[in-house]
């Protein structure tokens, strides 16, 4: 198993990487026990991502999905963001190994589970049909949200 | 960037005198062992040479040496024919442990599915099996114990003599996969009444793709495979005259040297476990610090995850290994630190760091320069850590 250039470049190099005070939205993925835990700050200003920092337990690609998908994110417009989708990450890191697609799966749902808590505290009302039952309760035993084994 | 090389665990550096001897087989002595005319005849003499020195080097004779690929098929072949015996007196039950290398606890899951039982010793929480739980779990119908000699992942080395002492009293076949101590330990399979014992050369600088089963005179060996007559007629297949020559070398250099090295790698050793453990903290040592490899080093940092560990410290240039998911390529950490009792996200931040006598004492003080470094950067960006720290967790 090797990772792409792309990946230990965003894994040596976090773009980022870090903790926001007062941010407008908040949201963490994963479970410690499964081995990734993935959380993503958010800074919403007029609609659009102004700034964006992530915290991250968990392998090198789990550390570069997370930081690419926040760079892919960073000064779009949050409904844009919303349609990020794991793919994407991927296909932007060259690729990840079959046994770390999860990663980009979390790092997805991170980004998701950071604008719905931005959306909650602006009194906006969550759309099932985007945002689903919520984010994976990190449960990967027997769990198929994101139908990826491994 | 200089390699610092501390994965000897997962195989070491070719000596030497094991290059030596290999090159000259490949280029000079080139014939088949078991040609009659002068060249395959001087094949056979380096080979018979061998298996002397060999045998020699863990008390056995000549005669109960049988080259193989390497550990995983001296276990399967070992665990196999022991368990082919006991089916035929009608003794089905088999002892080993929880946290034995997948060459022997996959065989054993083979041989569940067919219809024989296996008790899985308990190793505890300091890695060591208790003489007193397997004379328990000794029944009638039980016909082999095969208890690994020291662990791979944790280093702690088992109570090999009372066991074997054990096994004969109650004429049970005793097999141990030593493919960590042999070369590193000393070993007398006679004194230590050891039935089977595989071993794999490229664990004490000998090359890869070669090992041997001790079988003890006596034991009915049957051949897995059907082809020439090549190992008194148990093991088919070519004679590998260079590897063959090459472990000797190896393993009469470790031999010789053995009194030394353990000194010198233990030390080496106890100073890694003991500078980390005070700098870094919420760390744990895994397994009992003795006996242990003198070349083991095991621990696990709370907060973070075993694989980015190895790979920032691959970035330094320092070769380790872990036992989290992520290096084992399933959801679940390795079995060994699970079957210590680490919960799952413990577990997940493991490193091992294994030492052989190439390594310096220079090299030990880079580790513990870059060591806590990394850590530290991991816990920066650690959600977990952060929970810990704010004592969430």
């Amino acid at each position: 198993m090797a990772y792409s250039a792309k990946v230990m470049d965003h894994f040596e190099n976090p773009r980022n990487l870090g903790k926001m005070e007062n941010a407008d939205g908040v949201g963490e993925v994963g479970n410690a026990k499964c081995g990734d835990i993935m959380k993503i700050y958010l800074k919403i200003e007029d609609g659009v991502i102004a700034d964006v920092k992530f915290n991250t337990f968990g392998c090198a690609s789990a550390i570069a999905t997370s930081s690419m998908a926040t760079e892919m994110i960073k000064g779009q417009k949050v409904e844009d963001a919303l349609k990020l989708s794991n793919k994407a990450v991927v296909e932007a890191l060259d690729g990840l190994p079959p046994a770390k697609i999860h990663c980009s799966v979390l790092a997805e749902q991170a980004v998701k589970a950071a604008l719905a808590d931005y959306y909650t505290k602006n009194g906006i009302e969550l759309d099932p049909a985007i945002f689903g039952n919520g984010s994976c309760g990190g449960h990967c035993d027997g769990c198929d949200s994101c139908g990826i084994e491994g | 960037m200089k390699t610092v090389y501390a994965d000897n665990a997962a195989t070491t550096a070719l000596c030497d005198e094991a290059l030596e001897v290999m090159v000259s087989c490949l280029r000079d002595n080139y014939g088949n062992a078991s040609s009659m005319h002068h060249s395959g005849q001087a094949a056979a003499e380096v080979v018979a040479q061998a298996r002397e020195d060999i045998a020699k080097c863990i008390g056995a004779d000549a005669g109960e040496i049988y080259f193989t690929s390497g550990g995983t098929e001296s276990d399967n072949w070992a665990i196999t024919n022991a368990a082919r015996l006991g089916a035929k007196k009608g003794k089905k039950h088999i002892i080993s442990t929880t946290f034995e290398h997948h060459a022997v606890l996959h065989t054993l899951m083979k041989l569940e599915k067919e219809g024989f039982e296996v008790t899985y010793l308990d190793v505890h929480e300091d890695g060591y099996v208790r003489v007193e739980e397997l004379e328990k779990a000794i029944k009638d119908e039980t016909c082999l114990v095969t208890i690994m000699y020291a662990n791979n992942e944790i280093g702690t080395v088992q109570p090999i003599e009372e066991i074997g002492k054990i096994c004969k009293e109650k004429g049970i076949y005793f097999h141990t996969d030593a493919v960590q101590a042999v070369g590193h330990l000393p070993i007398d399979v006679k004194a230590q009444k050891i039935d089977m014992l595989s071993f794999s050369a490229h664990k004490f600088h000998g090359p890869k793709g070669i090992g041997a089963l001790y079988c003890r005179k006596g034991i009915p060996l049957i051949g897995f495979m059907q082809g020439g007559a090549q190992e008194r007629n148990k093991r088919p297949g070519t004679t590998n005259t260079p590897a063959i020559a090459a472990t000797a070398a190896a393993l009469k250099k470790s031999c010789a040297e053995m009194d030394k090295n353990i000194e010198y790698v233990s030390a080496m050793r106890d100073r890694l476990i003991d500078e980390i453990i005070k700098v870094i903290p919420r760390t744990r040592v895994n397994g009992g610090r003795s006996p242990r490899l003198p070349g083991n080093v095991s621990f696990c940092f709370e907060g973070i995850e075993g694989e980015s560990l190895l790979l920032y410290l691959d970035l330094k240039g320092i070769c380790g290994s872990s036992g989290s998911a992520c290096t084992s390529g399933s959801l679940d950490p390795s079995h060994v630190l699970l079957a210590l009792g680490l919960p799952h996200e413990i577990a997940h931040g493991s490193l091992r760091l294994s030492l052989s006598e190439y390594n310096t004492n220079d090299e030990i003080d880079y580790i513990i320069e870059q060591l806590p470094l990394v850590v530290e950067r991991l816990r920066d960006m650690s959600p977990v850590w952060e929970k810990i720290m704010k004592g969430d967790n």
